[in-house]
């Protein structure tokens, strides 16, 4: 596959689930979906397989269209959230299902299931029936089931929100592997930022089936477009603000009680409302003296502990609190000074 | 640990027992006695006194008694494989809803409803040669002369279709729509054809559940009784084993040979009951393992 290109539409009756996503996907591209449940990413990827048919739009592989092909046809391989696999088959006859389908010699079909096993480590199992492995080992099964094809395009559909989470940070490395040494083009579908973040070269962010930004998993989790986006990277702090004054390509903000300067691209004016974010682990807590941070102070009114880390919810008035997260050490009913780096707040449209 | 409960297995758990009490007793009166007391009395012919196996020899030295139990194979068999057929046809087209199912269904499992009296009367007005089935037919020229559908196999054939079918359909939509829809969806995506997604993964899966469907069916075909005598030829044709006791016990009021005959219908339906088991574990020996379930 050289090159896979999107331009999908799907209505039901008139409730629009996807608003003509328009993607190009390149030749080993790991493209991730990333979005809350509802947000269209698992419609679209159907749509991709084949399961179901966009209502307008089309979609090309190399330039060909494929969207009037049935799933059969396509030859992409697909991992479901379930793992979906036969359960009235041993694992070597679920991984060589689809080989069975094609016109290759019992000894062919053979070599290269197990192969295929080899590669996912389940040689030994060949034998035992779905119901006898662990989740994991299931997922790994439908894994190699569709990669024994040699797919042109891999479509992950959440596979491991099925996992606990020690097995999913293991598979989800696992999975990056296996698409960087097969040279795999896929799309996968995931809710899970972090999944989406140390998987993908790209991430489409999508919501109520519109697209709200597509990039690299630097460019989402560093600079959201949107207070979606935002939000869903983990962004926790949002203040609405009216841009006093730029120059020096840094904006000032004022809001409720609250001052706070960011770095501006060019198109930004004053005396627009915008929205200024910042993640609770960039704030900083304390006397230290950061240039360019604006002080403001509040009174700590409620403190989670993480672990390495606390995160801490501060007054700073009547309608504003701001979380903060850091390793020193805070109580309850402590007045804490925090600065807000300029670098790490962004600037988005107001909603 | 597992000793221990073992030993607390073994041990008789009186309160265990009375809990199990009254549905003991419910199968011991109404199952057990009676079946243990037709055997009994199938065994102390009328004619002679004592214990004897007269009344079985009895009934297979006599060609128009024994002739009954393949005249009733001949109607259950085939009512079952149509019925059953029928059935997985539409409930597998179905497993993922249609437009108007509920109206669909309603209309399908509307004959359990009726009764079986009920519905061999409207097949007898129905299908009857003076019936609007073939009125209409004939009104039409299609054809020349009217079928004839009642009192005879046809008639009771048609009359255990309609009686078995909705069983059957429900059984099946049940059981199919049950099956994980994604495995359907992964076989495509691993180059299935839908034909070779039914036959290499959902019929296998299917299996179990047509297999009792199967069972049912056909005991309960087996035992055909009003609709042998009001739409077949219950002195002829379709003298089915149950008639044959009928008239043993209330025709010739000789309860000992009756039994003896319901007996025989019983072992009849354990054979048939038993191939299936053995056949469905040649099948597909994996369906044991359960649809998804472990």
């Amino acid at each position: 596959m050289d090159s896979l290109k999107l331009g999908i539409t799907k209505r039901y009756g008139n409730k629009t689930v996807l608003h003509n996503l328009e993607l190009d996907i390149r030749k080993g591209e790991f493209v991730t979906f990333l979005g809350p449940s509802g947000c269209g990413k698992s419609t679209a990827l159907s749509i991709v397989a084949g399961l179901i048919a966009a209502t307008e739009g089309e979609i090309r592989l190399n330039g060909t269209r494929v969207d009037h092909l049935p799933p059969e046809k396509r030859a992409f391989g697909m991992v479901f959230q379930n793992y979906a696999l036969f359960p009235h088959m041993t694992v070597f006859d679920n991984v060589s299902f689809g080989l069975t389908l094609k016109p290759l010699s019992k000894d062919e079909i053979k070599k290269r299931t197990d192969a295929m096993l080899k590669l996912v480590q389940l040689t030994g199992y060949e034998e035992r029936y779905p119901g006898q492995l662990s989740g994991g080992q299931q997922q790994r099964v439908a894994i190699a089931r569709a990669l024994v094809l040699h797919p042109r395009l891999m479509l992950f559909d959440e596979p491991l929100s099925n996992l606990d989470a020690k097995l999913r940070v293991e598979m989800r490395a696992e999975i990056k592997q296996i698409h960087a040494a097969l040279g795999l083009t896929s799309i996968y579908v995931t809710h899970d930022q972090a999944e989406a973040l140390s998987l993908s070269d790209r991430i489409v962010v999508l919501r109520n089936g519109i697209l709200m930004q597509s990039g690299t998993p630097q460019e989402i989790h560093d600079r959201p477009k949107n207070v979606f986006v935002a939000d869903f990277m983990g962004f926790r702090n949002f203040f609405k603000v009216r841009i006093a004054s730029v120059s020096n390509g840094i904006a000032e903000g004022v809001g409720d009680g609250i001052r706070i300067r960011a770095r501006a691209g060019a198109d930004v004016r004053a005396d627009v409302d915008m929205v200024m974010a910042i993640r609770p682990d960039d704030i900083r807590a304390g006397g230290e003296v950061v240039s360019g941070a604006e002080d403001v102070s509040g009174r700590v009114e409620v403190v989670e502990y993480l672990g390495r880390e606390q995160e801490a919810a501060i007054r700073i008035n009547d309608n504003t609190r701001v979380w903060l997260r850091t390793a020193e050490a805070i109580r309850t009913a402590d007045t804490i000074g925090l600065q807000f780096p300029v670098d790490k707040v962004v600037l988005l449209p107001a909603e | 640990m597992r000793a221990v409960a073992n030993d607390e297995k073994s041990e008789f758990d009186t309160l265990a027992f009375f809990c199990l009490l009254p549905s003991l007793l419910y199968v011991l009166c109404m199952f057990v006695y009676p079946f243990l007391y037709g055997v009994y009395l199938s065994l102390q012919p009328q004619k002679v006194g004592g214990f004897s196996f007269a009344n079985y020899l009895t009934f297979f030295s006599d060609p128009y008694q024994y002739g009954t139990i393949w005249i009733t194979f001949s109607l259950a068999i085939p009512t079952t494989i149509v019925v059953l057929l029928l059935a997985l046809w539409l409930a597998y087209g179905m497993r993922r809803g249609i437009f108007m199912e509920r109206t669909v269904t309603t209309i399908l499992i509307m004959p359990i409803s009726l009764g079986v009296i009920l519905l061999s009367e409207g097949i007898l007005g129905f299908y009857g040669s003076q019936g609007w089935f073939n009125q209409v037919l004939l009104g039409l020229g299609l054809i020349k002369e009217p079928f004839i559908l009642t009192h005879n196999y046809a008639g009771v054939m048609l009359a255990l279709f309609m009686q078995q079918f909705p069983f059957c359909f429900l059984m099946l939509l049940g059981y199919i729509s049950g099956i994980d829809p994604s495995l359907e969806r992964s076989a495509r995506m691993l180059g299935a054809t839908p034909s070779v997604v039914f036959r290499r993964v959902m019929l296998p899966l299917i299996a179990p559940g047509l297999a009792i469907a199967f069972a049912l069916v056909f005991v309960m075909s087996f035992a055909v009784f009003p609709s042998a005598i009001m739409l077949g030829q219950p002195a002829g044709t379709t003298r089915t084993i149950s008639i044959a006791a009928y008239q043993k016990a209330f025709e010739q009021y000789d309860m000992s040979a009756a039994s003896a005959i319901a007996v025989v219908m019983g072992l009849c339906q354990l054979a048939a009951l038993l191939v299936i088991i053995l056949f469905r574990r040649r099948l597909s020996p994996a369906a044991t393992m359960g649809v998804g379930k472990r």
